[in-house]
Order: structure tokens, then sequence, then C-alpha cells
């Protein structure tokens, strides 16, 4: 079939995706899916002990079990390295991480064991015939009793439990809280959640011993950093490793991690000479995926009485876990870069300790401590709205950076890329009727009813990010490569697991070269046939791998360009409509005609090489700061303690639009995360280091039925960052939802004095204040 | 055990341990792993199927006890490559994102259409109280379930 050309466009229309054909029908291939002949099947004994001494383990029985392998213990894998953190800090103290516990468990989950045999039910049964001799331990699974004296030490050798220390300071913190009028302080939690993606993770490892190759089939969003680092762990030369993330059934960060069974799997493979799966149960997901969150954050904020922010102190308690997974000391490091939000503040102080306890480490979770940190400044700000007796609204307008002043340098050493932040509060509160709805509200605690509107104005560092900023490299890499026949196959460095970019990847392509959606493949997620890429996590992929592709196609027009001027004898020609076209005579080369003569190279142009391939690594000079404003209306039911959503408006600015629908999809997932853990959401942990909600029984998801209708509406800043003047867009909902939600509930109970409620809002929380307080 | 089932038209004999768990014998004998285990308790509606006309969890249910059932599966839908109304209202209204609970998500809401051809917002969101999805907060999943419900009645 001939390539089509066009002068329809594709950029900024809601086209449907094209990866859903296989998703609907049911043929899309997940790690579980994969089967190979002489498969093997993995399961992993993990401690029920919070802290405990390993005196034995016996595997003598489970060895012997009917289609059982092989068992290893921690013995066995020793001379595997260790996890890997990927942070770099002076006095970070980073205890060794083995794949499989030796001596000691630090956290309920924690792996001790691995059966192997030849099915899964048989592994299972298997499992339950070790025998492991614990000495348990004393535990501590709060951050805060982790740092009191006395407390049980996670790691012996460092009897503090401190993890990591980090300070920052920017203007003159001093002096702004010296000249305040007034200063406001509260303490805002900030709770473990667990990240919870649908599809657990997953792995299936394939060793060829003939060829000294391990392909690893892995649920990841980051393919190649995952070959990179477990390549090391096992020894085996980058070159010899394949990392395949096939379809990914969700990440929102806990798939941006090396783990230890991928490893591990590698190592089960590369012994019996099998390829080997393992799959990660929901319970074995809530006890060894990482969790997100888990902060406790004291704030000061100092200001003067006409609501001018001076200043912002902040102590950050970081619950670390047992240990630290790939990012995990650099996650509220994120929270300290967005402790200002969008205000006009040069002053801040910050200190953050990073906190050892017996419980999953925390990594990236969706948004990744900006959530942490937008939660933090805009319940400041309403405390001092409240404090000072300003309107919400009000007093967001008077602290907001104005749009004459970017670039804005912030206090924490960022430089915002474009904003105008009042546009979309006003849109937003035009929207939800503000005026009225405040009416409405007096009008109703004349009845005694409780009525809430929360405000939240969020802005967030996106576009992840430019390498000097990152531990791996802040670049995204695209190559595009037009066949002989004209057909286009893009190769990204990106790994989407559900953002859609086998869409707008294709958008771009189409309209930059003139081509249909349909001449557009887009390949990701293969080591073996994708250039090296970082892959897909904070709001990064079409920032950044989305430019690289732009400049890749910008290389091959021009040599499509050199090649028709050629063919055309011309040298004014330009492209149009997938056509070469002879600006002066009007003959024109179709695109099929060119990229054929590319590669038979009968005749080439001066210096000019055969073949239509261009790569683009492309490293971006800035992050993109999107922005927005979200207002929650709520009721809350006197008797039970229910909190309802009336309305939820959300206004978002995430520059130009590429695809609509995508985008809606995007805010509407975010909102939803970030009313989880307004609303329900919590991973709680008993004084012993049990996980209580430890089961989608007892962890709180949204669902359907408790989901708002999400009135999502934009603004466009473009960011001048890219030249698609895209900031990203898919943690967006997420960051601004929490506090707006928060600082409604507070709103509609502050008749009865309330200040601050931390998350999440469950009715019983809230049906205490009213019994207490009515 | 042996075991008689039919699964999208197609008839099943096999002999099956007693304990297999139907999503199992879904995936691993009858080779159709468009249905996805995503909790094992039944919990978050992945491996939702139709069985004798009615949705069911499959991950909770043993195999041995389909004996004699009619199941319909994600891949039993499209008939001669032409989508059920539902996956592509699905598709058109962009009700999936990575798509993992996505045929136990479809599953459900052919059944609630099944049930009651022209629900009410209300209705469609208690209609997928059972299914989680992580991705999307459902609203384009509400959308699908309307424009299906419209589709249908045309």
């Amino acid at each position: 079939m001939a390539t089509a050309t066009k002068t329809e466009t594709f950029v900024g229309k809601r086209v449907r995706r094209r990866e859903d054909p296989r998703l609907i029908t049911g043929t899309a291939t997940y790690v579980e899916d994969i089967q190979m002949p002489g498969m093997h099947y993995a399961v992993i004994l993990r401690s029920p002990h919070a802290a405990a001494r390993i005196r034995a383990v016996n595997t003598k029985e489970a060895e012997a079990a009917p289609g059982v392998v092989c068992v290893f213990t921690g013995k066995d894998t020793k001379g595997v390295g260790a996890v890997p953190c990927g942070i770099v800090m002076p006095d970070l103290r980073v205890p060794q991480h083995t794949i499989l516990a030796t001596d000691r468990v630090y956290f309920v989950g924690h792996p001790v064991a691995v059966v192997v045999a030849r099915d899964r039910y048989l592994a299972r049964d298997a499992m339950d015939l070790i025998e492991v001799d614990y000495e348990a331990l004393p535990a501590v699974a709060d951050p805060e009793k982790a740092l009191e004296k006395g407390a049980p030490a996670v790691h012996p050798q460092w009897p503090d439990n401190v993890a990591f220390t980090y300070h920052q300071d920017g203007g003159n913190v001093d002096k702004a809280f010296a000249e305040a009028d007034v200063v406001v302080k509260q303490r805002i939690t900030s709770q473990r959640l667990v990240p919870m993606a649908i599809e657990t993770r997953g792995v299936v490892a394939e060793w060829r011993g003939a060829d000294r190759q391990l392909n690893l089939y892995t649920s990841t969003q980051i393919p190649h950093l995952v070959r990179t680092l477990v390549a090391g762990m096992l020894g085996l030369e980058e070159n010899r490793m394949r990392v395949i993330a096939p379809e990914v059934g969700g990440g929102f960060g806990s798939k941006l991690n090396v783990y230890a069974e991928e490893a591990l799997m590698g190592y089960v493979s590369m012994k019996i000479q099998k390829p080997v799966q393992w799959i990660e149960s929901r319970r074995e997901n809530f006890t060894s995926t990482i969790h997100g969150r888990g902060h406790v954050d004291y704030y000061e904020l100092a200001a003067k009485r006409d609501g001018t922010i001076l200043g912002i102190k902040l102590k950050l308690i970081q619950d670390v876990g047992a240990y630290h997974q790939l990012l995990t000391p650099l996650i509220p490091q994120l929270s300290v870069l967005m402790m200002p939000g969008i205000y006009n503040t040069q002053n801040i102080r910050a200190d953050i300790v990073g906190v050892f306890t017996n419980c999953v480490p925390t990594d990236a979770y969706r948004g990744a401590g900006r959530p942490e940190a937008t939660h933090g400044i805009e319940r400041m700000v309403d405390l001092l709205a409240a404090e000072l007796k300003m309107d919400a609204a009000e007093i967001r307008f008077k602290n907001f950076v104005t749009k004459e002043n970017f670039p804005y340098p912030t206090a924490t050493g960022l430089m915002y890329d474009s904003g105008d932040y009042a546009t979309p509060l006003n849109k937003a509160l035009d929207l939800v009727g503000y005026v009225k709805l405040r009416q409405e509200q007096a009008d109703l605690r004349q009845q005694g009813r409780y009525m809430g509107i929360g405000i939240s104005t969020y802005g967030e560092i996106c576009a992840i990010g430019p390498s000097a900023a990152t531990p791996a490299g802040g670049w995204e890499s695209a190559t595009v490569k037009i066949e002989p026949s004209g057909k286009v196959t893009i190769m990204t460095g990106a790994c989407p697991h559900g953002q859609g970019e086998e869409t707008t990847f294709a958008q771009i392509a189409a309209d930059e070269l003139g081509v249909g959606l349909d001449d557009v493949v887009v390949i990701r997620g293969d080591t073996a046939v994708v250039q090296y890429g970082i892959g897909t996590f904070g709001s990064r992929a079409t920032a950044v791998g989305g430019t690289a592709l732009y400049y890749a196609l910008q290389d091959l027009k021009e040599k499509i360009k050199k090649f028709g001027a050629m063919l055309l004898e011309s040298e004014d020609v330009a492209l149009v409509g997938g056509q070469v076209v002879d600006n002066k005579s009007g003959n024109s080369k179709s695109f099929q005609e060119v990229a054929g003569a590319t590669y038979r190279a009968l005749k080439l142009p001066p210096n000019t090489e055969p073949g239509l391939v261009a790569t683009r690594f492309w490293e971006p000079p800035n992050f993109t700061f999107p922005f927005g404003a979200h207002i929650v209306v709520t009721d809350i039911d006197n008797e039970t303690g229910q909190v309802k959503i009336r309305r939820y408006v959300a206004v978002d600015d995430c520059g130009n639009i590429l695809n609509p629908l995508i985008v809606d999809g995007q805010v509407h997932g975010g909102v939803a995360q970030g009313l989880g853990q307004a609303l329900w959401e919590q991973a709680v942990y008993d004084d012993n280091g049990q996980l209580i909600t430890g089961e989608l029984m007892d962890y709180a998801l949204p669902r359907a039925h408790l989901m708002p209708w999400i009135e999502s509406h934009h603004t466009c800043t473009p960011s001048p960052v890219n030249p698609l003047g895209v900031k990203g867009v898919g943690e967006a909902g997420t960051i601004g939802c929490s506090p707006a939600v928060v600082n409604s509930v507070v709103d509609a109970l502050s008749p009865l004095g309330v200040k601050h409620i931390d998350m999440p809002l469950t009715p019983e929380k809230i049906w205490k204040i009213l019994a207490t307080k009515n | 055990m042996n075991i008689h089932l039919t699964i999208n038209g197609k008839r099943y004999s096999e002999d099956v341990e007693p304990r297999l768990l139907l999503i199992h014998f879904l995936r691993d004998v009858a080779g159709l792993t468009g249905t996805h285990v995503g909790c094992e308790t039944s919990l978050c509606g992945a491996c939702t199927v139709e069985l004798n006309g009615k949705a069911i969890k499959s991950c909770t249910m043993f195999a041995v006890q389909a004996n004699g059932a009619e199941i319909v599966t994600v891949e039993g839908l499209a008939t001669d490559g032409k989508l059920d109304p539902v996956q592509e209202a699905f598709w058109n209204e962009h009700g999936l994102q990575c798509g993992f609970c996505t045929p136990g998500m479809i599953m459900a809401s052919k059944q609630i259409l099944d049930r009651n051809p022209s629900p009410s917002e209300d209705e469609i969101r208690h209609g997928l109280e059972g299914n989680v999805c992580r991705c999307t907060g459902y609203q384009h999943i509400v959308n699908a379930v309307k424009a299906a419900a419209a589709g249908a009645g045309k």
C-alpha cells in the first residue's frame, strides 16, 4: 500500500489510540502471558517478621517435593551484586541490600528463599515446606518513633536510624521570620501509599547458555537502566543481556526501579539453564514493591499582615523503609525543590532527615515528592488565610509569581520556564461560581450544614530533566527510520505503559513528514531494538522523548529535501503534504519515490550517505513547570462523617496539548490517585511492623462509584524549553488534587474551629471531629 | 477430574486437578491470556468473564465448578474481526490506558448493559464497583458504557 500523502494534520486532535486494538481484544502480551518451551516457575518465600535474625533455613523437604527443581537461599546468591541505590549524597548510609536475606530480615516481605518448579502450583506447595528458624527482634515502623532515643535499630550499625540528612537554604529565612507580622506553624503528614498497578510485577528470564545471552522480560518503566544495572549485579557483560518491557500494566513510579527479583530470576535461569517465570502475587505487591509518600512535615510560614508570604521553613521526616531502592533518597529532595509552590518568596530553609524503619522501602510514586510539597504549601497558604481572615483565592492572587516575571528563579535553585498562574485560578473560580458558592455556604452554615470550597493552585517540576539534575542522565532518545517503501518506524527510548505515546508520537511524525498515522509504527521497550533510553516517568516521555523524535524528524526532512532536490534537479524545494515539491516548476516527487532513491543509491547528493535513518539523543536545557488550579466543593454528612464531593473543577496548564483525549485521561487518572490519598488510601503498619492494610480488602482504592465527575479544563502557556511547547501532564492531577480536597473539608468544618486534618479524611475521622466539636 | 466446558463457542474436555482455578484453566489450558489475574481475591475484577450469561470473577472459582458451563471471555467478543460495541466504545472514548484491567472491565460493562440497556451514570458506576482501574479515574470508562448504550439503542 502506498504511503498516504495528505494535508490533514493530527497534532492537537482527539485521535483515538493506536495501542488499543490489542488491549481491548485481549491479545496484548504482558509478562505473565509469555510462554516458552521448558518454562519453570518461581515463587518466593518472604519474611513474616519485620525484624528477625535467621538462625537456620532448612530447604531439604521443599527440594524433595514433587516437581521442584531447586531451592535457593541467600547463601547461594551471595555472589550476586546488591540491589542498587542510584543516588549519591555526602552522608548517605546505604545498607547492603542483597537479593535474598542472609542472616537477618528487615521488613515483612523481605525475600528469604526462592523455589523453582516445573509447575506454579507445585512451586507454591513446596514453599510451605521450607523451615526458617527466626529469632524475632524488636521492630520500629513509625519514622518519628524510630528517631527517638532507645528505639530499635533497623540496621544495628546505625543505632540512630538516620539514613541521610539534607539541608537547603535560600535567601535569608531568619530575616524573613524576624520581620514577619505573623507566623503559622503546622505538622502535616503525607501518609504511606501503595502504588498498586493492577498488573503486579513479573519477570521471565531466559538464559541461552550457548550464546551467553540473558533475555529478561520484566514489567518495568526503565528497560535500559534495568539492563545496565542487572547485568552489573549478575556480572554479565551488558551486551549479553536483552531487556524487554512487554505490555506493562501500569507503573505510577513503582516500576521505575531495579528490583531484587529481576536479578534473582536471571540468576535462577542461568543456574537451571531453563527459562523461569515469576509473577508477583497481590499480597507480595503490598509487601515488596515500593511504597510512596511517607512524610511527616513540620512547616512554618512567615508573612506580613497583608498576606504577603515572606519565607518558609520545613523540617521533613522521610520514612525510608528498610533499604534504599533506586531513587529513595532523591524523592524528598524533589519536595524541597517544589516547596515554594508558585508563590513569590525567596526565603526558604529545609532540613530533611531520612529515617530507616522496618517497612517496605519508599520511592517514586506518581508525583514523587511534589504532591507532598504541594500539599504542604497549599495547606499552609490556607492556614495563613484563616489566620489573617483573608479569602483563600485572594491570598493566592496576592502571592503568585506574576507572568511578567518569567523565567523566574526560585529560592530553591530552579528556573520556572513560563507561567500565568492567575489565569487558571480565575477560570476555575468562574467555572465553579465561587461568589455564589460562598453565599450558599453562609446560608448552609446558618442551618448547621457544612459545605466547603477548597482551592489548590499548584506547580510541578516535569519533563525530567537536565542530566546534571538527574541521577541517570536526563536526556531521551529517538531513532526514526523511513523504510525504502516510505513507511516510518520510530524507536523511542521512552517506555510508555498506558500514556499513549504510540499514538502521540505517530501524530508528531505524521504531521512533520506529511504522511498518514497508519504509515507510522512506534517501537518501545526492547533494548535489542531501541538504541538506549532512559524511560517513562516524571511526566517526561513527550516533552523529552517527543522532542528527541522531533529533532530526528528534522534531520530526515533535510535529507529528504536533499534527495528530492537532486531528483527534481532543483535547488529550491519544500516538503509539503508528503511530497517534495520544486518551488519554481511545481514538479514533485512522492515520499516513496524519494525514500526508495535514498536506499537504491544510484546517485547521491554531495556529502550525503544512503538511507533514511536518524537518531537523536536530546538533552533538555531545563525542566518544564506545568501549573493549574483545582477547586473542590464538598458537603459533609453530619450523621456519618462522609465527605461528598459536589464539584471537582480542574484547570490545568500543561503547555501545548498534542492529544486532548489522552490529556484528559491523564488528568482523570491523576486526580483519582490524589483523591485516593486525600480520602481513602493508607498503608498502615502496626507497632510490630506488620502491614495491616496488606490486601485489597483493607486498602481502600478509588472505585467507580466513589469518584466524582471531574470537570477538566485547560489554559495554555507553551513551554519555551522544547520546540513542541509541551510541559507534561502525567502527574498534574495527583499533585493538584489532595490539597484542594483537604482545604475544602477544613473550610467546611472551619466554623467548628478546625484548622487542619491529616489525610486520609475517612468518615471515622470526620465523624469524630463532628462528635467532639459539635 | 474430567470436565467439559465451552469457551467462546469452542468445546473443551480436559482432565484437571480439582484445585485448578478457572482463571488458570482459561489462561494455561485453553491458552486464552486476555483475562488477567490482578489480585487473586476477587476484589479487582481483572479476571471477570461471563459464565452462563453472568459476569463472574474467575480467580476465585475452581475449573471443576465450571463443568458444563458456557463461558465467554474477552477474546470471544469480536466476531469476524468486527469489534463488539462495548470494545469499540472503550476505544472511541479512551476507556483504557495500560489495558490490564480492560478485559475484565469490558466484560463487566457488557453485563451492565445486558441487565439494563440504558443505565444512568450512577447505575454504571455502581455496576463497575467490583472492577478496579488505577489509570483512568473511571470517567472515560463511564463515557464508554454510555456510548455503547446509546449506540445499541440506535
